[in-house]
């Protein structure tokens, strides 16, 4: 489904300058992750999700639903919404204070457009897509569930106990996609606590499986499109992807999950990301 | 007040799981492996489609649940009390409560009246645990035909829900076709010389304290605090006002259950000399449910002792 969106590399630039200074202006947050999972999310919001601002109700009634498991992504997340139209770009300026509807970590009591549910203790997020999927399924209604997990996250049990429930009620309305950026807090998840052969894990539980270079486009677009193909299993689409993937500095380390530039950082990252749409 | 025979209060919540899936579409329930303790089965056979089994995974069944919430359905989640709460505390307050999921958590073989199977599957702290959530409405009937008419309640009451009730055959005393709000407090015996409070599975244990009173000419107002949230303060206040005593019942340990919920409203409002029947401390033990109670103290006798330090 085709919007009216600015190119994609438009985009994701923007994105991307935005994500740092939200980071920086608020002196806190998540760059790294965001960072990652920049390319296809957005190209799943501009190109694939059937669902757009003037649609969009927190029941999901007869539009697609996405579900941020990675609560902490919020840069990303919050500049996505706005630039495609859910709230205010100026909106952006109020991340992480006092009275703004842009939590630290998504929230619903303040009713921001976009979110569906609260996230940011992580391993739920997953578990309440089966529950979208199954109430969708129950309702008739033909429209996608997306979630988007994270590699680090998948360490928590509860993602295992909803990858058994989402292959033995053969969810097949459900899309899930790993930020596979190989970076947690404390260092390379294979060292804090290695996740093994994701694929075969995800495969011997049931799902379709597949692999994606999650900083490629026209890759990105062809597992999404392989999602859409009728099935009666989920789908995982395992994302390989940089922390902080373009800005040099924050690129594929763990030392940028939570933490926020400097002002001379900002610049540095700012350089390396032109302004496409305009800045917040 | 007469007992028309002993019965279970989870049966009660089985009857009115099976009569909402006839009267709301929207209503679905899920367990998590324990079907048959919950009574779920009526409902599971007639409406199939509207029943997911979860498995040994309650994280997994209470995030499900907020999905199906967000999505317009009104779902009932059953596990034991220890599993509702204690293991999926983080899910609760997520995905349930601060994501304001209209989930309904149906908690069974609450308190220490589960029995022979011992501490790991009582909860005393239940009440504390859920009270402490914003947004959650904790519900904690006394009988059968309560428990049926607050399952009823809980269907069309908006937002995330506590319904407590429990494993063994006790007296059922409500009439069938009693109002039931949720919020609103049922005097059950009005009186003039001291309030009991009493919920759950101690209502009719305090049935019983208030005749014995009686007889030594102690007047109780009797009140069932069905609701632990939203607290009907008005009607504690009220009574406490009338008669300057006040005594709690409930199947719970002293922390954070009912009697200090009371104990924080009157000291805000109208402090008066209180006195609390609950466990005071510690896990329960492996036995019969009426040995652990009287074990306890959380019988008719212990109220009579805690009313009479009170009214010397």
């Amino acid at each position: 489904m085709e919007q009216k969106n600015p190119p994609l590399s438009d985009l994701t630039s923007q994105i991307r300058r935005d994500i740092i200074r939200m980071v920086t202006a608020a002196k806190s947050g998540h760059p790294g992750g965001s960072l990652s999972s920049t390319d296809f999310l957005t190209l799943l919001f501009a190109e694939f999700l059937q669902q757009s601002p003037a649609q969009w109700r927190r029941d999901g009634k007869n539009t697609d639903m996405f579900f941020l498991s990675i609560g902490h992504i919020t840069p990303l997340y919050y500049s996505l919404l706005a630039r495609m139209g859910y709230f205010p770009i100026e909106e952006l300026s109020t991340f992480r204070k006092l009275g703004s509807r842009l939590q630290g970590h998504p929230s619903i009591e303040e009713g921001l457009p976009g979110v569906h549910v609260a996230s940011g203790s992580l391993g739920q997020g997953l578990s309440v897509a089966c529950g979208a999927a199954l109430g969708k399924r129950l309702a008739q209604d033909p429209h996608k569930v997306y979630v988007l997990i994270g590699d680090g996250e998948s360490e928590e049990g509860q993602i295992w106990e909803a990858a058994l429930f989402a292959a033995h009620n053969k969810l097949g309305n459900l899309t899930a996609i790993t930020d596979w950026n190989r970076q947690q807090i404390d260092g390379p998840v294979n060292d804090v606590a290695g996740l093994g052969d994701l694929v075969a894990k995800w495969e011997s539980f049931g799902w379709t499986v597949r692999e994606c270079d999650g900083h490629n486009p026209e890759a990105i677009r062809e597992a999404y499109k392989a999602s859409l193909q009728p099935r009666d299993k989920p789908m995982m689409i395992l994302m390989h992807t940089h922390m902080g993937q373009g800005v040099d500095f924050m690129a594929g380390t763990h030392a940028w999950h939570g933490k926020a530039p400097s002002a001379e950082e900002e610049l540095r990252a700012l350089e390396q990301l032109p302004e496409t749409l305009g800045d917040f | 007040m007469k007992n028309i025979g002993n019965k279970d209060t989870r049966s009660g919540f089985g009857a009115g799981l099976f009569e909402l899936g006839s009267k709301n579409p929207a209503v679905v329930a899920l367990c998590a492996d324990l079907t048959g303790s919950l009574k779920m089965e009526q409902f599971a056979a007639q409406y199939p489609y509207r029943f997911f089994q979860c498995g040994i995974a309650e994280a997994n069944m209470m995030g499900v649940a907020a999905g199906l919430a967000i999505t317009g359905y009104i779902p009932f989640v059953g596990t034991f009390a220890e599993f509702a709460t204690g293991r999926v505390y983080d899910q609760l307050r997520q995905s349930v409560c601060y994501s304001h999921a209209n989930v309904k958590i149906a908690a069974s073989h609450a308190g220490i009246t589960l029995g022979e199977d011992g501490a790991t599957h009582q909860t005393m702290e239940d009440i504390a645990l859920t009270r402490a959530l914003p947004h959650m409405a904790v519900v904690n009937p006394c009988d059968y035909n309560q428990t049926r008419l607050a399952t009823l309640a809980a269907a069309a009451w908006e937002g995330p829900l506590y319904l407590r009730f429990g494993r063994p055959s006790v007296p059922n005393f409500t009439p069938a076709d009693a109002t039931f709000t949720i919020g609103k407090a049922w005097i059950v015996h009005p009186g003039e010389d001291v309030t009991l409070l009493a919920t759950g599975h101690l209502v009719w244990e305090a049935l019983e304290a208030v005749r014995i009173l009686g007889q030594q000419g102690i007047s109780v107002e009797l009140i069932n605090i069905h609701t632990i949230t939203p607290l009907d303060k008005k009607a504690i206040l009220d009574s406490a006002r009338k008669t300057g005593a006040v005594v709690t019942a409930e199947e719970h340990l002293i922390t954070g259950g009912l009697g200090e919920k009371t104990a924080s409203l009157l000291a805000r409002h109208s402090p008066v000399p209180m006195r609390m029947v609950a466990m005071e401390e510690g896990f329960g033990q492996s036995g019969k449910p009426a040995e652990l109670m009287d074990h306890y103290g959380l019988n008719a006798a212990g109220i009579v002792e805690k009313v009479l330090e009170l009214k010397k």
